[in-house]
């Protein structure tokens, strides 16, 4: 079996608060392999970026991984200290997040970021830094003088790109995306995204890219992961998810984006709300809002399911295929 | 710059305010002070009476325009009239000040250092049970009344343990001196004084410092100053600490106007004679001109400290200076 | 092990907060009772509250009967001693509770409303309006309060009437600022646009529609203010500017100061009532702490849990 650059096992995150424990990722497991796009989409609240911070190991109080296993390049990151993390962390996989101007600190200028990321894992020299500091603004199109401008001096998708730039400091394998495009416009989007399509043939790093925009997933990804309520929905192919959608889920969200091509039909929603992840619905927990529900829907928890090179978590799937092992 | 300019904007109509204030007061309130001190004075004559009306303001053969704009040229020339005691109100400050000046001065800085130390540290740690028990105990002890501290204080090493000095600034008979046994004893005078003064201010500033702390561990910069590898203290001092305090500085500086509130009730429980006990003795008195002179004194001291804090805010975040 | 950097998450609040759906007032009574902190503060303002109310049943002799041994210190038949001219001490502290307590509680609310009047009116209005009014809370924001109290107690006439005129003159800009914060974020808000657009007046919008869903931050701005206003209040009338013929804690901190209690060797009847206005600082601040922690969840107490990190 080919070495997976990161595999997933059996994740799961609370959020640990006084008066009870809310469950945001349920045994989530996946896997990338290196040079790889995977997407993971969902709603608001289903979890997504709840793990994606999980596998970064950059939760915070009251959230906490419960159970599960992160394997990056054979290395347990759940099991690391902070002080092996460190080493770990932006050589070998970096993070983009959402907003730059949050996740840039506004008193520094770009060129110090850039800066004390190197220093933290590299004794280079002042000239070195500038220079490998240039290189990477150059990758992303911004012009080696903005090192001395601060966040709120640049554009919107300037300092997206600049926080991409930083993430390739070290040329990592594996770049983890929190919703980088969600802040920019349709067109700032499609140049970002081409960009990063870009970077990644160039550089061969891997993507895990999280959004609630499924068109951006369609273009770009690999693979998709669909979440729904802390849970794995669906995984496959992102031909195969789109071309044939097996989880209801996946059907309700693709049936909700209208096709520029193609006759005209209403556009379907997806009736209801996600759920109270205190007190997530029985058996399986998108029965409320499914229009193919089955009596046992309501009592049965899913399993993940294989079906062909996709794995779904519905009980339509059960009799036809073995529940993927979760171990 | 315009930031800049808009600060020492509001630095001049406060000052302006504070004087005019001043102006008011006297003329509005019931019961007209000024006219009853006045009338305390008998066989006075009429060119000496004159001059008093003057200094108090309580000229009604002036137009009342002009005695105003005289009166805002004599308080920024110091001409403050003369105390109770016939001695210029200039003067008097001027020699009571350094006392306050250093009791206050030397207390604040380090007050603000315990406050930002303690408060940075205790919002870095969070978890464990000093970080449920210590913080409202801090907001508790910064919000007792300084003179209960003081009078606490007194008790216990003064009174009682008969360790330190129950009042004054130096030992009443002793010559004033600059040898090194006169400025022990000076020291000495000081310190309850000043421990009453540190363990308010510091308690409040520990709090606030928590706090914009808290609030500033919670942005996503400092996550990503994690996700990058830095080191953890780093992390707290380039991402976190100087994030909480630099916007909060002019914040700081104007709760200054509280600890010198809090410093005159000190001087006072301690008799100590700086600027707060004579604004004390002003009020038994009924010295209004050496009153009104010290309650500008301290507005225009919170005034320049604020006006600093704005100016070192300016020089050292980059978003004010393209503000 | 390292200790992992611990921060908090702005987005777990609200997963937090959509987990549990009650009403608010169950929600707001739960958060209290489960809150030690606001227990303690409530029980404390409860105990000042009955103690205001009914001295009598507490302390039965007269507080300004001069009529025992003078400086006599604590004993059965005087649980904190007696003054210099021979006054009860803590029927003292009983009985001067009601005035103290009255004090601190008009100014705070008077001041809590001008300060929410003010605060609204510049945000919702804005321009010209908000600008003037933001400069006269920063004006009295930066004159220092304590010398502006005794300047302007000077020449009023002692007493309580005074007292509270002239603290809510320095304190209603404490809370302003905050206010108008919140009056900001609110104004963009769509029950504003939709009030606007059914033609209401903007005394009608700021008074109907902002300032009721406000109400969590006037509270706490109330509970906040009254920590200081003890203080203060004490604070003038330690300085002999109170009427010192009425009975608060702080008149009698001033007779004590000026009867040489601590240099007599009376130190309870300096301390007694100094100890009761940090009694009474501390409910509110405890309760209003209680509050900061209510209203934002970042604040509270951290739970580290550790699951499975090598020692």
């Amino acid at each position: 079996m080919s070495e997976n650059l990161l595999e997933v096992e059996d994740l799961s995150v609370s959020y640990l608060t006084d008066t009870a424990d809310i469950g945001a990722v349920e045994h989530v497991s996946l896997s990338v392999h290196a040079g790889e796009f995977l997407g993971i989409v969902g709603e608001s609240g289903c979890g997504k970026s709840t793990l994606l911070f999980a596998i970064a190991q950059l939760l915070s109080p009251p959230a906490a991984i419960t159970s599960g296993r992160v394997v990056f390049k054979g290395q347990d990151l759940v099991q690391l200290s902070e002080n092996s993390l460190r080493l770990v962390r932006w050589r070998d996989y970096s993070v983009v997040m959402q907003s730059a101007m949050n996740a840039l600190n506004p008193m520094k200028s770009i060129g110090a970021q850039f800066a004390d990321t190197i220093r933290a894992h590299e004794h280079m020299s002042p000239v070195g830094i500038k220079a490998r500091s240039a290189e990477v603004l150059h990758l992303v199109g911004i012009d080696a003088a903005h090192l001395e401008s601060y966040p709120h001096q640049l554009s919107g998708g300037m300092r997206q790109r600049a926080m991409i730039a930083m993430a390739l400091l070290f040329t990592p394998q594996l770049v983890i995306m929190d919703e980088p495009t969600s802040a920019l416009d349709v067109v700032a989007q499609r140049s970002l995204m081409t960009q990063i399509k870009d970077l990644q043939q160039q550089l061969g790093f891997a993507v895990i890219f999280v959004t609630h925009d499924m068109s951006v997933v369609a273009n770009y990804s690999d693979r998709v992961m669909v979440m729904y309520a802390g849970q794995v929905a669906e995984l496959g192919e992102t031909k195969s998810i789109f071309d044939r959608p097996l989880h209801p889920y996946s059907k309700g969200l693709l049936d909700a984006f209208p096709s520029v091509r193609g006759p005209r039909r209403p556009l379907i929603g997806i009736p209801g709300s996600p759920p109270d992840l205190g007190r997530p619905p029985t058996g399986c927990r998108f029965h409320p809002r499914c229009n193919v529900a089955m009596p046992q829907c309501t009592t049965t928890e899913p399993e993940l399911y294989d079906v062909d090179d996709a794995q779904v978590r519905c009980l339509l799937f059960a009799e036809h295929a073995a529940p993927v092992a979760t171990r | 710059m315009r930031y800049v300019s808009r600060r020492v904007g509001l630095f001049l109509i406060t000052l302006w305010a504070a004087l005019t204030v001043n102006f008011i007061i006297p003329r509005v309130m019931p019961g007209n002070e000024a006219q009853a001190v006045l009338a305390t004075f008998r066989n006075v004559n009429p060119a000496a009476l004159h001059a008093l009306e003057i200094e108090f303001g309580v000229n009604v053969h002036q137009n009342l325009l002009i005695t105003y704009f005289q009166y805002i040229w004599n308080c920024l020339t110091g001409q403050f009239g003369l105390t109770a005691q016939r001695v210029p109100v200039l003067t008097e400050i001027i020699s009571k000040l350094p006392w306050t000046l250093g009791l206050v001065g030397v207390t604040t800085v380090i007050a603000f250092a315990i406050g930002t130390f303690v408060g940075v540290l205790g919002a870095w740690r969070r978890g464990g049970k000093l970080d449920g028990l210590l913080p409202p105990l801090l907001f508790i002890v910064a919000s007792f009344p300084v003179f209960f501290v003081g009078l606490l204080l007194l008790f216990v090493f003064a009174v009682t343990l008969n360790w330190l000095p129950l009042s004054s600034n130096y030992s009443i008979g002793t010559e004033p001196s600059l040898s090194l046994s006169f400025i022990g004893d000076v020291l000495v005078h000081a310190i309850l004084p000043a421990i009453s003064l540190i363990v308010v201010t510091a308690g409040l500033w520990i709090y606030s410092m928590r706090n914009n702390m808290i609030t500033t561990l919670a942005e996503d910069y400092v996550k990503m100053g994690r996700a990058k590898g830095l080191k953890s203290w780093r992390i707290m001092i380039d991402y976190a600490a100087r994030n909480a305090i630099l916007p909060n500085l002019t914040g700081f500086a104007m709760q200054l106007g509280y600890v010198l509130g809090g410093s005159i009730l000190i001087e006072y429980t301690f008799s100590y004679p700086g600027l707060g006990y004579l604004f004390y003795t002003s009020t038994t008195d009924h010295d209004l001109p050496l009153m009104q002179a010290l309650f500008l004194v301290y507005t225009l001291a919170v005034l320049v400290c604020v006006l600093l804090a704005d100016l070192a805010t300016a020089g050292l975040d980059p978003r004010t200076r393209d503000a | 092990m390292s200790t992992a950097i611990i921060t908090s998450d702005a987005e777990t609040v609200d997963a937090v907060a959509t987990a549990r759906p009650q009403s608010a007032f169950a929600r707001f009574t739960q958060a209290i009772i489960h809150n030690r902190k606001a227990t303690a503060g409530i029980v404390i303002l409860l105990i000042l509250v009955i103690v205001a109310i009914f001295p009598g049943v507490f302390a039965h002799d007269d507080p300004q009967a001069a009529i025992y041994g003078q400086n006599l210190g604590v004993s059965a038949q005087h649980l904190l001693g007696t003054t210099q001219l021979g006054q009860d001490v803590f029927s003292q502290v009983v009985w001067g509770t009601r005035l103290t307590l009255i004090v601190t509680v008009v100014v705070s609310a008077i001041a809590t409303v001008i300060s929410m009047i003010i605060g609204v009116t510049a945000a919702y209005v804005g321009g010209l309006t908000d600008r003037s009014l933001s400069l006269l809370t920063d004006i009295f924001l930066i004159i220092p309060t304590l010398p502006l109290l005794i300047v302007l107690a000077s020449y009023l006439p002692p007493g309580s009437v005074t007292m509270i005129v002239v603290l809510t003159a320095t304190s209603w800009a404490f809370q302003a600022r905050q206010l108008r914060s919140q009056g900001l974020s609110l104004r963009a808000r769509e029950f504003l646009s939709a009030a606007k657009v059914r033609g209401e007046r903007t005394s009608y919008i700021i008074f109907v529609e902002i300032i009721p869903t406000m109400t969590s931050l006037i509270v706490a701005s109330f509970l906040g203010l009254s920590v200081f206003v003890v203080g203060f209040a004490a604070g003038l009338q330690f300085l002999g500017l109170g009427n010192s013929t009425e009975l608060t804690w702080g008149t009698m901190l001033y007779y004590a100061q000026q009867g040489g209690a601590l240099e007599a060797g009376n130190a309870w009847w300096a301390l007694a009532p100094g100890a009761a206005v940090a009694f009474m600082g501390a409910g509110f601040a405890l309760v209003n702490y209680a509050f900061d922690e209510i209203g934002n969840p970042a604040l509270r107490p951290v739970r580290k849990r550790r699951v499975r990190k090598p020692a």
